[in-house]
């Protein structure tokens, strides 16, 4: 460096010096995120991975005392409240998020929407769990799945939302341009054009989306509740993975904390799994 | 416009195989705007991006199958101004025109005009090539499936037609269902000019076609234009002055959304009754 004249020495050897120091600083700070991802990853195998056997697929919630259950009904009650929660809140949340990217260029209540479904988006999921709880369970006299849905929807709505308009917006306006100069009809244009250049990145939002309500407890606390028998009625309190957690990790019987452990661990495998498919999905996009 | 018989379909496929080069022809017929029949005319035509002037009081008569070509420095409003004859612009809240355009007698500017048909009677091919994320075939089958109903042969025949008029035929008649994205930068240009010649519109935008392509692309599309004019009625914006020359009959000069100069692409480039024209032409400024 020295041999060339025109360098203020003092000046690159600081900036090198900023540059390590900011470089050093982002490493810590990124083993610190993943030190406690790999440790709760750690514990949860510990504990859980001994207790996940085949049984736990199979049998349904045990009274407590008994040794003989699994997870089974609460398992499949988790993938009916979460697939039928996606049934609603995907197509209304894909249909907003194209309002918003697509039509809503001119339109004076666009940017109150995006407002309030930032707000929506950050709200305590047990917020919703409640309103829910008010304007369904109440007035149906008992919990149930379809309360249940409905709740995750209201979680998954936003998010979609979100990331449909993002998306969208992704799509170069060129390619709207030369659909329209065509002679397309504006919905034609959104089908046919737009949704296939932003196909894997709406597909991806559901995708989060999913794996983001796949974990709540809190608004499922207050409408699908629990149940301890087999049930794929909907209009009844229906099992899920994350109420039966919560329930059995908090119970004495040492049994039931075995099987909590054993559906921790399967709802972080199932998330970290979904989320591993949406990373690769948008890479191959 | 839009109602077009499978007769004719066939009688224009016949003549895209025919043409060979009437190039020659076209720039054999030096006469002068006035005499010729007249496709569009512009009259006192404004535009505005909100409160922005860019073009002010536009006018020009756009001749029938003839290149007319508007040059001029960056941000004089020659894209502008080519936008407004598909009316493309309305894609954006806040850009509005007025004054007249006169398109076959009718003024497109009318509100009441139905933009949808406009386009499919005027189409346009932008600066950077624009194919869609589907096959080389559905490309220029989407266009056409808008307002055509055609069989599936018909609609390979037109496909074939549109393909070999854009000049494009022999290197992707291999790749008909290969995804439009993967072809290269110039035959992805050619693609989309394909795509809007397969609707069969009557005047085609070209807005700034060349400016993404390497040389060998560009004199390619530059004798694309040359065989199509035959046929349609070309409007072309270009950075490249002596692409302007090369390509077109007619030259407008524009500078500072104001039409300078408008006249015969010889007189244009040669003798050009305004000094401003000449200091553009012969690089001065711009």
């Amino acid at each position: 460096m020295s041999n060339l004249k025109n360098i203020n020495v003092h000046l690159y050897q600081r900036r090198r010096v900023l540059n390590y120091t900011i470089l050093t600083l982002s490493i810590l700070t990124t083993i610190f995120g993943l030190f406690w991802l790999i440790w709760l990853l750690i514990t949860l195998f510990g504990h859980g991975f001994q207790y996940l056997d085949l049984s736990v697929f199979t049998k349904p919630t045990p009274p407590p005392g008994a040794t003989d259950g699994g997870l089974a009904n609460a398992i499949v009650g988790s993938l009916i409240i979460t697939f039928m929660g996606i049934l609603i809140g995907a197509p209304v949340g894909v249909m907003a998020g194209t309002f918003l990217s697509e039509y809503a260029l001119r339109s004076k209540v666009a940017p109150l929407i995006r407002f309030v479904n930032d707000v929506l988006l950050s709200a305590p999921s047990i917020i919703l769990g409640v309103f829910v709880y008010e304007v369904v369970v109440v007035p149906m006299g008992h919990f149930s799945g379809w309360a249940g849905s409905l709740a995750l929807a209201l979680i998954a709505l936003p998010i979609i939302v979100r990331t449909t308009e993002d998306m969208l917006k992704l799509v170069p306006n060129t390619m709207r341009e030369a659909a329209c100069a065509l002679g397309a009809p504006r919905w034609k244009v959104t089908v046919a054009i737009v949704y296939k250049a932003a196909k894997a990145g709406i597909l991806t939002g559901i995708l989060l989306a999913v794996a983001r309500i796949s974990g709540e407890t809190a608004p499922l606390l207050f409408t699908a509740l629990n149940n301890q028998f087999w049930t794929t009625s909907l209009n009844q309190p229906v099992a899920n993975l994350p109420v039966v957690i919560f329930q059995f990790a908090m119970s004495p019987y040492e049994e039931w904390q075995q099987l909590a452990w054993a559906g921790a661990l399967l709802i972080t495998i199932s998330v970290l799994v979904l989320n591993i498919i949406v990373r690769t999905f948008l890479r191959t996009k | 416009m839009v109602e077009k018989s499978s007769n004719e379909t066939q009688q224009l496929s016949d003549k895209g195989f025919s043409v060979v080069s009437e190039g020659g022809l076209r720039a054999a017929s030096s006469k002068k705007l006035s005499e010729l029949p007249l496709k569009i005319q512009v009259k006192n035509l404004d535009f505005y991006y909100g409160n922005f002037h860019a073009l002010k009081s536009i006018n020009m008569d756009i001749a029938e199958r003839k290149v007319t070509a508007m040059i001029g420095p960056s941000g004089c409003g020659k894209s502008t101004l080519i936008r407004c004859f598909n009316r493309i612009y309305e894609l954006y809240p806040k850009q509005y025109a007025t004054g007249e355009i006169i398109l076959d007698g009718r003024n497109i500017l009318d509100p009441k005009e139905d933009l949808n048909l406009l386009r499919a009677q005027v189409g346009m091919v932008f600066q950077k090539p624009t194919p869609f994320p589907m096959s080389v075939y559905d490309n220029i089958a989407f266009g056409v499936k808008l307002y055509e109903n055609l069989s599936k042969s018909e609609m390979d025949e037109r496909v074939e037609w549109a393909l070999k008029k854009a000049a494009l035929w022999g290197e992707v008649q291999d790749k008909l269902q290969q995804i439009g994205t993967a072809l290269s930068g110039g035959q992805q240009q050619r693609l989309c000019i394909a795509r809007a010649i397969a609707v069969r519109p009557e005047v085609i935008l070209l807005d700034e076609p060349c400016s993404a392509l390497d040389p060998i692309s560009t004199a390619k599309v530059e004798e694309l234009i040359d065989e199509l004019v035959s046929d349609y009625t070309i409007l072309i914006v270009t950075h490249n002055m002596q692409q302007a020359a090369r390509v077109s009959d007619f030259t407008a000069f524009m500078y500072l959304g104001e039409l300078i100069e408008f006249d015969s692409t010889d007189k244009i480039f040669t003798n050009p009754s305004k000094k401003e024209t000449q200091d553009y032409i012969t690089g001065r400024f711009g």
